[in-house]
């Protein structure tokens, strides 16, 4: 059955490189000598620790709790003792730090007590509430926390469940490894998705450059019987793979920015996610590990099973880096991120370690001025006008920027790629847009800060007014006593009075005071 | 004669009567200029500008009585969206009024406060949590750095410390930079 | 540290883009030569060492790199485009000077590559021929391709009256205008020598070499079929409709578009991606408005060609129409319900 397939404006056609990494299969990364793993993986509220410098943890442990419901746990790699709970460098560009637990391994891997989640008979919210203490997060490179996807909508149903299994990028090649070595697991994880949204249909995208796993994934679908479930071949070029282009390509709704894809019926997990759902909710597992490719400039690229916080340095030495190697970088060629060393952990959101050296990818050629050529609007699958949002983010007019739907930006790389000019566009869409944030919490702090003086002001006066009506009304008492008091006939001044009663007053203090001196 | 006059009048009582029309029906309560100013001004309610608050420096603004460049907090960004705003030169902060300092907090040391509560009544925002002979303590979060509560403390135990950078708060840097640098490198 | 992902990019850059252009215009100016001897190419030596100097000059002054930005080879386009409207045996002063204020005031006083708003090879057109109206009406004749007068003529002594002839345009318009009110297009097409088979002797087959380079640049993906085809075709459009109307005062569309500076307006000069609109919709208006006005100048205007008039006009309109004609993005087409849902 030949199913129709929609196109998405624009996007490029980068020199692929995955024969590299292709042919082996996926191999276990040995234990380091000592795991340090990040609190925060995930989009949302930093989970706190719930282990101290000295306990002994379990294989899969909870380590580190979720903060509210868009957060999601964080569990040990491995068995072991916990040596630390302190700050040590992350894997961002900034080269900063953040909370990590650091665990060495005692080498005997045990797993803690775990059993299958029985997910067919909780409530929706039991079910989310077990893939976030699970630490289920998208494995796509967002790392979204999945529990908070996994919902059918308004209609209380999705029309179309999307896996994404197209993997765009140059180079990465773990989700196709996974499809053509794991496909029971990714369906049968398919499978859960599609009774938890209770999706009509679900249909897996897969690049055609990767017949093989579209072969084995088929297969898996016939072997299991799932019902429902299609794998689909995509056309092969870049950026595929972005949530919102798939479920362009699959479906051709197109999803605005800011609005949920649920919304329209649709909802997008990645493959690997998939599987560890299924993992999660069937074998009772919390994610602690994921498949890394490791490519660029070593000698033997491969894709690895890796746990979470074995560092990078350890992983790329398996594959024997060249000498000449200069630059590791998180992700793929078009989207990655340069690491600020080797020691950095692996994450959840760690799907390719990319070896770099000055010949594999050289330093670009010197920014030239923006001709208006275009090139960039006519490679952008978002339909965006690039040169546009490049005209105004340089000049830090951030208003004009956003006019041209500087957020719709999915900072795919297209632009930069065809530019003319050497122009490195997504740093300056970056740039703009981490402005525009920081001035959107500035604001907000003002306004607060400005509530909070009128509110002080406003309580100033207030009390002023409260006290001067407490000393009004005490004087009209104390008038209505004398008054009383000269009815009774005693002076016709009641304040001579009030004077001569206080004078009495004070008379008789001075007298008790000094009989008390004398007494002692 | 008489008809060009009668036509000149009658445009003047036309277009009079449409301008008055618009000056009831079209009529905005309150300044609206002010309060636009009060919204670019960083509410720190610090008082370095010479005025006791944001509010009055805005309204002085808008008079003309105070020029746009004696906000230190608000720094040259301040000053550059107040010459936009208002269509006046844009001018350097102007020394007498302090300098731009990076975005701090206060914080005092718990181990010398004596809760005389003498920074609870001069902190503008109410940021500070205590009361008399309780330990006094500043929400991070709400301090705007304004500096007020140092002065008054009598055994000096407020401390600024700037906002250090953090995976949260991180921003990419402006990517552009000398063409003769990056040769060089 | 920087980030400069994407890390790959592909292999196009600004100076691959204009020496195809460059490229682009040889056929064009082999069959000049062929028709009108080899005057142009002295004048294209000119202007480009003229442009390199100049450009040279202002890079120093506004402390840039200077090999850098002379190497993007977008200097020598405009000089290019600068000796190929200008005659060719204008004195040699004239194009060095025309592509001086191109380069120095359209281009370096705006900001450089990048800032002109206006096409800088127009501006200097425009400037000369209000500045000096004769001598760039003083066009070769077809067939004189003697070097050496040529020669002469740019350098030393000018002694014109064999190599001159007006061009087509110039010849309609002065008959239809000033002559005698009996004159018809078909009289004066069939009368004068400057008239070939459609658009003017010899000046017909430069313009088809122009639309032949042309095709090239857009197979090539350097210019799009959207200004080009909105040009030519408005022209046509708008020369049909008046001549069908008029036609013993107005001339049909094969001759505008085959005449003057229509083919390599169209294909060279319209599609400056500097100055003109970028939108695909913004591209056509843009194109339509610039034929438009030439026509009107043709027509009813004081000069023989309207195109670098009506560019410049049209160059003030860009950043409205660019503004009016964004496409809707993703997401937000068919008026904000879901794009493309079938």
């Amino acid at each position: 059955m030949s199913r129709r397939l929609f196109k998405f404006h624009g996007g490029v056609k980068p020199a692929y490189n995955k024969e590299s990494s292709n042919h082996e299969q996926i191999a276990d990364a040995p234990l380091p000598a000592e795991f340090v793993i990040p609190l925060h993986q995930s989009i949302g509220g930093i989970p706190r620790p719930v282990v101290k410098a000295g306990e002994h943890v379990q294989k899969g442990q909870l380590i580190g709790g979720p903060d509210g419901s868009v957060s999601s746990a964080v569990h040990a790699s491995t068995s072991g003792t916990v040596k630390a709970v302190e700050m040590r460098r992350m894997p961002h560009t900034s080269g900063l730090s953040a909370l990590c637990v650091v665990i060495e391994p005692d080498g005997k891997d045990e797993w803690i007590g775990h059993a299958p989640v029985p997910w067919r008979t909780m409530s929706p919210g039991e079910v989310r509430n077990a893939l976030r203490d699970a630490g289920v997060v998208g494995l796509g490179g967002a790392v979204f926390p999945s529990h908070l996807k996994v919902n059918p909508g308004k209609e209380g149903h999705l029309d179309t469940l999307v896996i994404n299994g197209a993997e765009c990028e140059p180079f990465i090649t773990c989700d196709d490894m996974q499809m053509r070595e794991r496909p029971d697991g990714i369906i049968k994880g398919a499978a859960i998705l599609r009774d938890l949204t209770k999706a009509r249909q679900v249909l897996i995208g897969v690049e055609d450059n990767k017949p093989e796993a579209i072969a084995a994934m088929r297969a898996a679908v016939e072997r299991i019987g799932a019902e429902r479930i299609d794998v689909v071949a995509v056309p092969t070029r870049y950026p595929a793979g972005g949530a919102k282009q798939l479920i362009r390509v699959l479906t051709g709704i197109e999803v605005p920015h800011g609005k949920r894809s649920t919304d329209y019926g649709v909802q997008c997990f990645n493959t690997g996610t998939a599987h560890a759902i299924y993992d999660a909710l069937e074998l009772g597992r919390p994610m602690i590990s994921r498949i890394v490719t490791v490519a660029g400039n070593v000698e033997r690229p491969r894709n690895y099973e890796v746990r979470f916080g074995t560092p990078m340095k350890d992983v790329v030495a398996l594959c024997g880096p060249k000498p000449d190697t200069d630059r590791l970088i998180m992700g793929g060629p078009m989207m990655g991120f340069r690491m600020p060393g080797d020691e950095v952990p692996v994450v959840k959101a760690t799907n390719c370690i990319l070896v770099g050296s000055k010949v594999l990818f050289p330093p670009p050629p010197p920014e030239m001025p923006c001709i208006r050529c275009g090139e960039c609007a006519k490679a952008c699958p978002a339909d965006l006008a690039p040169f546009e949002m490049y005209w105004f983010s340089r000049a830090k007019i951030f208003g004009k920027a956003q006019e041209y739907h500087l957020f719709d930006c999915i900072e795919c790389g297209c632009c930069a790629y065809v530019c003319p000019s050497r122009i490195p566009l997504v740093d300056y869409y970056r740039f703009a847009k981490s402005e525009i944030w920081a001035r959107e919490q500035e604001k907000e702090a003002a306004d607060g800060a400005r509530e909070r003086y009128e509110f002080r002001l406003a309580r100033e006066e207030r009390e002023k007014q409260e006290k001067a009506a407490r000393l009004a009304a005490k004087a009209a008492e104390t008038k209505a006593k004398l008054a009383a008091a000269a009815v009774a006939g005693a002076e016709d001044d009641p304040k001579k009075a009030l004077i001569a009663a206080a004078q009495a007053r004070a008379e008789q203090q001075k007298t008790a005071a000094e009989t008390k001196t004398n007494a002692e | 004669m008489f008809s060009a006059l009668f036509v000149m009048a009658l445009g003047a009582v036309i277009l009079g009567a449409a301008l008055g029309y618009a000056a009831v029906k079209f009529r905005v309560e309150g300044d609206p200029l002010v309060e636009k100013i009060d919204s670019i001004l960083p509410q720190t309610q610090c008082g370095q500008c010479g005025f006791p608050g944001c509010r009055p420096y805005a309204e002085a603004i808008a008079k003309g009585e105070a020029d746009i460049n004696c906000c230190p907090p608000g720094g040259e960004e301040g000053i550059k969206k107040l010459a936009d705003l208002l269509g006046r030169e844009f001018k350097p902060l102007s020394g007498e009024h302090g300098v731009e300092k990076p975005k701090s907090v206060a914080v005092i040391d718990e181990n010398v406060c004596i809760g005389c509560t003498l920074c609870l009544q001069a902190c503008p925002v109410d940021a500070i949590v205590g009361a008399a002979k309780q330990m006094h303590t500043i929400v991070a979060a709400q301090c705007t750095g304004c500096e007020l509560c140092i002065e008054p403390c009598p055994v000096d135990c407020i401390a600024m410390l700037p906002i250090a950078e953090a995976v949260d708060n991180w921003k990419w840097k402006y990517p552009v930079f000398d063409i003769a640098q990056r040769r060089a490198a | 540290m920087l980030n400069n992902s994407p890390y790959f990019r592909q292999p196009a850059s600004v100076s691959s883009v204009m020496l195809r252009v460059l490229a682009a215009l040889i056929p064009g100016i082999a069959v000049y030569v062929w028709f009108f001897g080899a005057a142009i190419l002295i004048q294209i030596l000119l202007a480009s060492a003229a442009a390199l100097a100049g450009e040279a000059a202002m890079l120093k002054i506004r402390g840039k790199p200077v090999l850098l930005f002379l190497a993007d080879g977008s200097a020598l386009v405009t000089a290019w485009l600068i000796a190929l409207t200008f005659p060719p045996i204008g004195p040699w002063w004239l194009v060095v000077l025309a592509t001086l204020i191109a380069i120095v005031v359209a281009k370096h006083l705006y900001g450089g590559l990048g800032q002109n708003p206006f096409n800088p090879a127009m501006v200097a057109f425009c400037v000369m021929i209000v500045a000096y109206p004769q001598l760039m009406s003083q066009w070769p004749a077809v067939g004189f391709t003697d070097f050496s007068a040529q020669l002469g003529a740019i350098f030393g002594e000018r002694h014109l009256d064999a190599m001159v002839m007006a061009t087509p345009l110039d010849t309609l318009r002065t008959a239809l205008h000033t002559a005698e009110a009996k004159a018809t297009v078909a009289g004066v097409f069939g009368s004068n020598a400057a008239f070939g088979n459609i658009g003017g002797k010899g000046w017909e087959w430069v313009a088809v070499a122009y639309l032949l380079g042309g095709l090239w640049l857009i197979q090539q993906r350097i210019i799009t079929w959207h200004m080009p085809a909105a040009f030519l075709g408005t022209l046509a459009l708008i020369a049909g409709i008046a001549s069908t109307a008029g036609p013993d005062k107005l001339a049909g569309p094969l001759f505008h578009i085959l005449t003057g500076g229509a083919m390599l307006g169209a294909f060279f000069i319209v599609t400056d991606p500097v100055s003109g609109a970028t939108t695909p919709k913004g591209k056509l208006i843009f194109a339509a408005g610039i034929a438009l006005l030439t026509w009107i100048i043709r027509v009813f205007g004081a000069y023989p060609d309207g195109i670098a008039f009506a560019t410049l006009l049209m160059n003030i309109c860009v950043p409205l129409i660019d503004m009016a004609t964004q496409p809707p993005v993703f997401g937000h087409k068919n008026d904000g319900k879901e794009g493309g849902k079938p």
